[in-house]
């Protein structure tokens, strides 16, 4: 193949527009949740999925070493897939409370599923609508929000939590 | 259990593409004249155990078998059967499946219908072919396989999307993949000419029959889904240049011009590397398309199937083929000398890649624009239809006149005998454009002139079909159709624009209001419990004002229980000269609904001039077939 200008050219503009997909990639589509690590969260107040009187706020997690907020709902699949490491955290560690918030589902559905694969939660929390979950920043669940003990958040994990982020929470924690 | 089953079939399509690919390169050196027998054995198996995989999914669907993740994210059992099967399809994995079932079954269709031609240049398209299918095979077994199994087995599934729960969306899918998946076969057939120089006339007969093929699915495959967008998606609309619309027509035009070209080449044994050219770059863009629409760089209503991971995988795929392509296609390119006359048919055929190539840069202009944009300068933008709609319109003028005239110059030369008739055409064109524009309403000057282009190509084409059955030379009917059908289009396309009604108002239950020649009365809100959905209705009666003609128009909210969704069905009536069309939303925390009337001239014969484009196609096969 002899090389001439017209291949140079044709050759560099395949390879920019290339390039420019793989950017492409990189750029999320969504608003960026990463910027809430190193926030405070405020105005924490969820109740309780089966005890409307029941309640747990921004005192409860100061008692609290660490804390993770894990989102969930028996409709999802990942969940079920990330539940063991959940199971396996809470009964483990006594350095870490766990709560759930029950993402846009059916009360006794949320029941069932904790029934059938067992509760590693220290609370279930409810959200019926999914308004709590957006105020965090939650754009698909499963998600999960590390906090400590002065309500900052030091770790998001977007989607299931799988081997390598469960390792990771735990030197966090440790 | 189902899940094994699969995926053993799966690898063993996955050896038998390593085997093939092994066998055709030992073959190549052969000096015999046929292709030896276990090549095609070892197709056959190919092609059985491909097939079979795919029909175990659909077993996985109809069985309602949750163990496998994919039937458990996309389906349900209190589904109708029909929507189980559909749902193989219907999301990332299955439709994956079919495409790499579609890849394999034009491989063995082209190794067997194309025994004619020279065997080095058949053994090269093996070859290349299962180069692709293991391309997406790999994908399909490392990223997307519809076979992984979940455990512990869940009792019901999540249900597929219930807008996709729509029979014209069912077979969308299929139609279109054969189109796309079916260029493969001529990417793959570009490659081994340019290697085996297996070149001109007869390389444009080995493909022409596929490319029309693809051609017809394509078109096929895209008017379904605009039928199903206008009434599911519930905005009246049927064409909303959305991206994922974009990145069908892209091969659709690079295949039109190709299937215009492939003529010249046959008749005139020229244009050979502008040809392989499209044949390369339908394909790519096939996949292009695909990669963009999968990888959610884009969003649209596609975006079910959207993955960042996924679009790695399918962006690396992608330049391979490119550069590979590009490598070989520049190595083997030969300077070819163009004599045409000017006024010759293959310089109308030319000026049709022309078009071609100037809608494709267009829309890929604007669909691209926006990503190069926010990758580069972070600046978030869209190109919507406006900027299509002045770039694209006022060329279609000249295309529909050169639709018209272009085949009718004869080969190599013309007389001036046509320019009567054509000056004739162009007036009675004219006389009727003004007949509409004074008789029923005004319109801009770009409008009068799209309506007359329009007008002249539909004359026009009904002359030579005349001509046609005066000679009985039917080889010319399925292009007059094609051309004629696309003058109906553009023509029932602009009345619809130009005399479409549109009503937008709150009503309640009892409630009568009065617009256009039209007193909307809703009369009652009705529920029904169906298998899977719970449907609001809605009973409208609708009185013209004008000839007191009454009729009900029952447009329905339907709430889906798995998963949870609202969609909202529009109420259609079709009649010959136009269709009426309803829908109604709920507004939050209040007794009023929303209401959307619109009145949209010659619907229904948007939709049959687009089917009869295809329908040309598909003449031209029959055809073909019976000349043979």
């Amino acid at each position: 193949m002899k090389i001439s200008i017209s291949k140079i050219i044709i050759f560099s503009f395949i390879i920019f527009f290339l390039s420019v997909f793989w950017l492409g990639l990189k750029i999320d589509n969504n608003y960026d949740t990463k910027s809430l690590i190193g926030s405070k969260i405020s105005n924490f107040h969820i109740t309780e999925i089966n005890n409307e009187n029941q309640y747990i706020s921004e005192e409860d997690l100061r008692k609290n070493k660490y804390t993770l907020i894990n989102f969930f709902a028996s409709w999802c699949a990942p969940c079920r897939a990330e539940h063991k490491y959940l199971l396996s955290l809470s009964n483990q560690n006594k350095r870490i409370k766990i709560i759930g918030i029950n993402f846009k589902d059916k009360k006794i559905n949320a029941n069932n599923f904790l029934k059938d694969l067992g509760n590693p939660y220290n609370f279930v929390g409810k959200d019926t609508d999914g308004k709590i979950s957006i105020s965090f920043g939650i754009y698909g669940i499963p998600e999960s929000i590390l906090v400590n003990n002065e309500l900052t958040v030091i770790k998001k994990i977007i989607g299931p939590i799988d081997q390598v982020q469960f390792e990771d929470v735990l030197k966090i924690i440790q | 259990m189902l899940s094994n089953i699969g995926v053993a079939l799966l690898l063993l399509v996955l050896i038998l593409s390593f085997l093939i690919i092994y066998n055709s390169s030992l073959e190549l050196k052969t000096s015999s004249q046929s292709i030896r027998k276990n090549i095609y054995q070892l197709s056959l198996f190919q092609i059985t155990f491909t097939v079979l995989s795919f029909f175990t999914l659909i077993i996985g669907f109809i069985n309602s078998d949750f163990s496998l993740i994919n039937v458990y994210e996309n389906s349900h059992t209190a589904k109708p059967l029909f929507y189980k099967i559909a749902g193989t399809w219907g999301n990332h994995e299955g439709s994956l499946l079919l495409w790499v079932n579609i890849l394999v079954i034009f491989s063995y269709l082209f190794l067997i219908f194309n025994h004619t031609h020279n065997k080095k240049f058949r053994l090269y398209t093996l070859i290349f072919q299962n180069i692709l299918i293991l391309g997406f095979l790999f994908f399909l077994l490392l990223n997307s396989n519809p076979f992984n199994s979940i455990y512990p087995v869940p009792a019901e599934g999540l249900g597929l999307n219930p807008i996709l729960q729509d029979p014209a969306l069912a077979i969308h899918p299929p139609l279109l993949y054969v189109g796309f998946v079916g260029c493969s076969i001529y990417f793959s057939a570009a490659m081994a000419s340019l290697l085996s120089s297996y070149a001109g006339k007869l390389f444009a007969q080995s493909i022409k029959t596929w490319v029309k093929i693809s051609w017809c699915f394509q078109t096929l495959g895209i008017i379904v889904g605009s039928i199903w967008a206008y009434y599911e998606l519930g905005w009246g609309g049927f064409w909303f240049w959305d991206p994922v619309e974009n990145a069908s027509l892209l091969p659709w035009f690079a295949i039109t011009a190709l299937m215009h070209s492939l003529i010249v080449l046959e008749k005139r044994n020229t244009l050979y590397s502008w040809v392989i050219i499209l044949c390369l770059s339908t394909f790519i863009l096939s996949v292009t398309g695909t990669f963009l629409v999968r990888s959610g760089i884009l969003n649209s209503v596609h975006t079910f199937a959207s993955d960042p991971s996924r679009g790695i995988y399918i962006l690396s795929f992608l330049s391979f083929m490119i550069f590979s392509a590009l490598i070989i296609f520049f190595t083997k390119y030969k300077k070819e000398n163009y004599n045409f006359n000017l006024k010759s048919r293959e310089t109308f055929i030319l000026a049709n890649n022309w078009f071609m190539v100037f809608f494709l840069v267009t829309v890929l202009i604007g669909m691209l624009y926006p990503i190069f944009l926010d990758v580069l300068t972070n600046v978030k933008i869209s190109v919507g239809p406006p900027f299509f709609n002045i770039v694209i319109i006022p060329l279609a003028i000249p295309l529909m006149f050169l639709m018209a005239i272009g085949p009718k110059f004869s080969w190599i030369k013309s007389q001036n005998k046509f320019f009567y008739k054509i000056l004739f055409l162009i007036l009675g064109a004219i006389i009727i454009n003004l007949f509409i524009f004074y008789f029923f309403g005004k319109y801009s000057l770009l409008s009068n002139l799209i309506f007359i282009a329009a007008i002249f190509l539909i004359l026009y084409s009904l002359l030579d079909i005349k001509n046609i059955f005066n000679k009985k030379n039917k080889f010319k009917l399925p292009r007059v159709t094609s051309h004629l059908s696309f003058g109906f289009l553009v023509f029932f396309i602009g009345i619809n624009y130009q005399f479409s009604l549109e009503e937008d108002f709150n009503l309640k239950v009892g409630e009568i209001k009065e617009t256009n020649n039209y007193e909307i009365n809703f009369e009652e809100i009705k529920i029904k419990e169906n298998k899977n959905y719970k449907a609001v209705i809605g009973n409208f009666k609708l009185t013209n004002l004008k000839s007191n003609l009454v009729q009900y128009l029952n447009p329905e909210i339907r709430i889906y229980s798995n998963p949870e969704t609202l969609t909202y069905e529009a109420a259609i009536k079709t009649r010959v000269t136009s269709d009426l069309y309803l829908t109604m939303s709920n507004v939050s925390r209040s007794d009023y609904y929303n209401i959307k009337f619109q009145k949209k001239p010659f619907m229904i014969w948007i939709w049959i001039s687009a089917l009869m484009i295809s329908l040309g196609g598909f003449i031209q096969l029959i055809l073909k077939k019976n000349e043979n």
